[in-house]
């Protein structure tokens, strides 16, 4: 690689910083700076004390960690279950059940916003965290990776356990959840970003700040037509995204591989 | 030795809490997306009646759907090719001898961990008029102010350039992981032989990682369907739905107009094309079987 070459891939990654670093800028100074680049303006946090009380911050950091905890909790039992069913069962149906719950990987909830909504009227969960939650929990990803992971253990481990005398939910539990962890850590760092991210239906099932989640109240904030000024966005934007980015700052191989995991299937 | 595999009732037990999760919000929703095409929507004078394929005539002579569906073309074309160059570009970087290497394949990521509202927050910014930091630089060079986002002609290529900047990080990673699984000997062979690394690249590694760029490009696609967050923040689909996606119109078929019948049509058509690009997924990773 020449130099030319190493100056344009470091020219690319400030590039790819500079929206965020920007938004710092006008987070940290009084909005009198925010278009003007001036070594020497002073540093504040009045932007962010602004931001806080503007929108219904604490609020929205409750409901979406109550969320994204109970979106990730229900999926692990449900697609434990269900792929220690599909790897390790026999039972009639199992492969055109299997090809039904892979149907899910390209029909995602979000796209069937206007019969989900209807359903979730009928159930009378409309405006609820549950709501938000529950189209997601059985996760055909979830389900697929399981599968994968609980047939790559052998099955000599297994018969160990049966012959000390475990039922199935013991082998379940002290065969092979423990040795898929690193599946489990995996799919859980995908669907906590996902699910802290994702906007479409919690905007189209919510209507109050009790069960908005930080996205959706983001997205009322930062509106044009709010009239809120840019700090004050940028103090907002950068507190809604700071753990999971700080997260991944700390985790980033962790993270980015979790990520490529996700997308291969 | 063979295992005996636990009895059938256990199996649909399991399955059982999963099942009914996904039928209820998978299945059934989507075959009643079809029913609801077929039927007007009800209002407290007139009662939802079938109507047969009237939604889809309707649909058919809608100027706004087919402009939609234009836009969503555009749009796929326009972040797909560049997202998938640029990914490619990145992972070669960073799989090279580039000083600070970890600190630059983080900075090329970062965009993906981040909400797509927040994105559009961050460059709402860029692209206002007069203080936004594109006019800014524009009139560096003497261009007078521009509205970037309320003309039709550019507002699509605003939406494009901040798609790339969100979505060619997380292809990288994609590339990565394929170059570093190409045998080193390849390389050597070709520097012995005397090749370019741009001849290397295009005679080797290239086609070597096509099975790589078939599955970034379903995805891309996939993605170009889906993604519509940054559309509530940036333009509402506007001016004149010059920027609108086929997702963002159902969203606003069914919950600005309240026409849910016609909602349940156009959902039908995405429906439609996701399958139709599921389908090709599943052909290109049997091919990818075949490869090893």
């Amino acid at each position: 690689m020449n130099l030319l070459e190493k100056a344009a891939a470091w020219l690319l990654a400030i590039l790819w910083l500079l929206p965020l670093l920007y938004a710092m800028w006008a987070a940290f100074h009084p909005p009198a700076y925010a278009t003007h680049l001036d070594a020497l303006a002073p540093l504040t946090l009045a932007n962010f004390e602004k931001a806080w009380g503007y929108a219904p911050f604490p609020r929205h950091f409750v409901n979406t960690v109550i969320l994204v905890t109970m979106v990730l909790a229900a999926q692990l039992v449900l697609c434990t279950l269900a792929g220690f069913a599909f790897a390790r069962f026999e039972f009639a149906g199992r492969e055109i059940a299997f090809a039904l719950v892979l149907l899910q990987l390209m029909i995602m909830p979000e796209v069937l916003i206007v019969e989900n909504y209807l359903s979730m009227s009928r159930l009378g969960l409309v405006d609820s965290i549950l709501g938000i939650g529950l189209p997601y929990m059985a996760s055909a990803f979830g389900i697929f990776l399981l599968r994968q992971t609980f047939k790559t253990i052998p099955r000599e481990l297994e018969e160990a356990a049966r012959v000390e005398g475990c039922s199935w939910l013991g082998v379940l539990w002290r065969v092979y959840v423990p040795l898929a962890r690193p599946t489990y850590l995996a799919y859980a760092l995908v669907s906590v970003s996902y699910h802290w991210n994702n906007f479409l239906w919690p905007l189209v099932v919510t209507n109050s700040v009790n069960t908005r989640p930080l996205t959706v109240g983001l997205a009322i904030f930062g509106a044009p037509e709010s009239g809120v000024d840019w700090s004050v966005i940028s103090a907002g934007t950068l507190m809604a995204v700071a753990p999971l980015l700080l997260a991944f700052l700390l985790f980033q191989r962790q993270f980015m591989q979790s990520f490529m995991q996700a997308g291969i299937k | 030795m063979t295992t005996k595999t636990w009895s059938v009732p256990y199996g649909w037990l399991l399955l059982a809490p999963a099942a009914i999760l996904l039928v209820g919000f998978t299945h059934y929703p989507a075959a009643a997306t079809l029913v609801h095409s077929l039927f007007s929507t009800g209002t407290a004078v007139r009662p939802s009646r079938f109507v047969g394929l009237a939604n889809y005539a309707a649909l058919a002579h809608d100027p706004v759907f087919w402009q939609v569906l234009g836009n969503n073309f555009w749009f796929a074309l326009g972040t797909i090719p560049a997202s998938i160059a640029l990914a490619l570009l990145m992972a070669i970087w960073v799989n090279g001898k580039l000083p600070a290497r970890a600190l630059v394949r983080m900075s090329y990521f970062t965009p993906t961990v981040l909400p797509m509202i927040a994105v559009a927050n961050l460059w709402l910014y860029f692209y206002t008029p007069q203080i936004g930091l594109l006019d800014k630089v524009t009139a560096l060079f003497g261009a007078g102010s521009h509205n970037w986002l309320g003309d039709p002609h550019t507002v699509m290529g605003c939406l494009i350039a901040m798609t790339l900047w969100k979505e060619a990080g997380f292809f990288m990673i994609f590339y990565l992981a394929a170059l570093q699984s190409l045998p080193p000997e390849l390389e050597e062979a070709a520097r012995v032989e005397g090749a370019s690394r741009w001849y290397f690249f295009r005679r080797v590694s290239f086609p070597l990682l096509m099975p790589t760029t078939l599955f970034v490009l379903v995805n891309a696609t996939i993605n170009s369907f889906k993604l519509v967050d940054h559309l509530f923040i940036l333009t509402k689909g506007g001016p004149d739905n010059a920027s609108n996606l086929l997702l963002y119109y159902i969203y606003q078929v069914a919950f600005s107009f309240f026409d849910t019948a016609y909602a349940s049509t156009l959902t039908m058509v995405l429906l439609l094309l996701l399958g139709a690009f599921a389908i090709l997924q599943f052909q290109l990773i049997e091919k990818r079987v075949h490869y090893r």
